[in-house]
């Protein structure tokens, strides 16, 4: 057992614990302080897969933008101190029943399905690579994925704007 | 002991997609049931990463599909809080048994 593998289990259970306690604990705020270590973790997963990229980009959209948004909700919309109500335990029984067999079954499908692993020495992508892909319209490139991202993200936005604006009540 | 590979990642990656489920069948308040919603998104992001590396390393869309589901999670955990605090605003509550109408 090398370093490499000691510390893909740290982040594996790192990413697994958290992500536990953030469905099971029953104060809201430190849901959202699991979910961000639950992310980092991931993100921790993907430097250990060698994709800096993509846990850079981890790490600033989900930890950096959308913990950040879900604390501040949390901050609008709960009173402080208050626990969430204890749910009923049947409910809790099988939701878990119904979670752990899921579990199981895409377990053994994934553990009996025999995936064409490349043998070769994996080229890593860099960054400019990436850039290259995403704004190229030919064969492997991603420009109208982007393009329309873009329009997505921008209806988002107004749409954002929109559903929260107070209304004005109309005097006459 | 083996050097970890694609099934260690996709062991975690569905461990992690049912622990979301679990949180999304139990909670009762909006904003954990979009937590739970974020954990389920990002076991896939792993998955298609782990695919990517391990099965397709000469390509690169894997690495793509991770970006844009990405940058559609923030777009959709964005409108989602703003529901949220309309919702808050005018029912006072966010618990989902509470907000039974849709028109308030």
């Amino acid at each position: 057992m090398n370093g490499s593998t000691i510390i893909f289990y740290l982040l594996a259970v790192l990413t697994l614990g958290c992500g536990l306690l953030s469905v099971i604990t029953r104060q809201i705020f430190r849901a959202a302080i699991y979910l961000l270590f639950a992310l980092i973790g991931i993100a921790g997963i993907y430097f250990w897969m060698n994709y800096p990229f993509i846990a850079a980009v981890q790490i600033v959209v989900y930890v950096g933008g959308i913990v950040v948004l879900i604390i501040f909700s949390i901050f609008l919309t709960q009173q402080t101190g208050e626990q969430l109500p204890r749910q009923k335990t049947g409910r809790k029984l099988f939701s878990a029943l119904a979670a752990a067999s899921g579990f199981g079954f895409t377990l053994l499908q994934v553990m009996h399905f025999d995936f064409n692993e490349s043998a070769g020495v994996t080229a890593v992508p860099t960054v400019q690579d990436i850039g290259n892909n995403m704004l190229r319209a030919g064969d492997g490139g991603y420009a109208l994925p982007f393009e329309i991202i873009s329009m997505l993200l921008l209806a988002a936005m107004v749409g954002c704007i929109v559903i929260a604006i107070k209304h004005k009540e109309i005097t006459l | 002991m083996m050097q970890p590979g694609l099934y260690e990642i996709l062991v975690i990656s569905s461990a992690l997609f049912f622990i979301g489920v679990y949180g999304f069948l139990t909670r009762r308040n909006l904003i954990t049931v979009l937590m739970s919603i974020e954990l389920i998104l990002n076991s896939v992001n792993l998955n298609f990463i782990a695919f990517n590396k391990y099965v397709w390393p000469d390509r690169m869309d894997g690495l793509f599909f991770t970006l844009f589901v990405i940058a559609i999670a923030a777009a959709e955990a964005a409108v989602a809080i703003a529901i949220i605090i309309n919702v808050y605003r005018t029912h006072r509550s966010i618990d989902v048994e509470r907000t039974e109408e849709m028109k308030y």
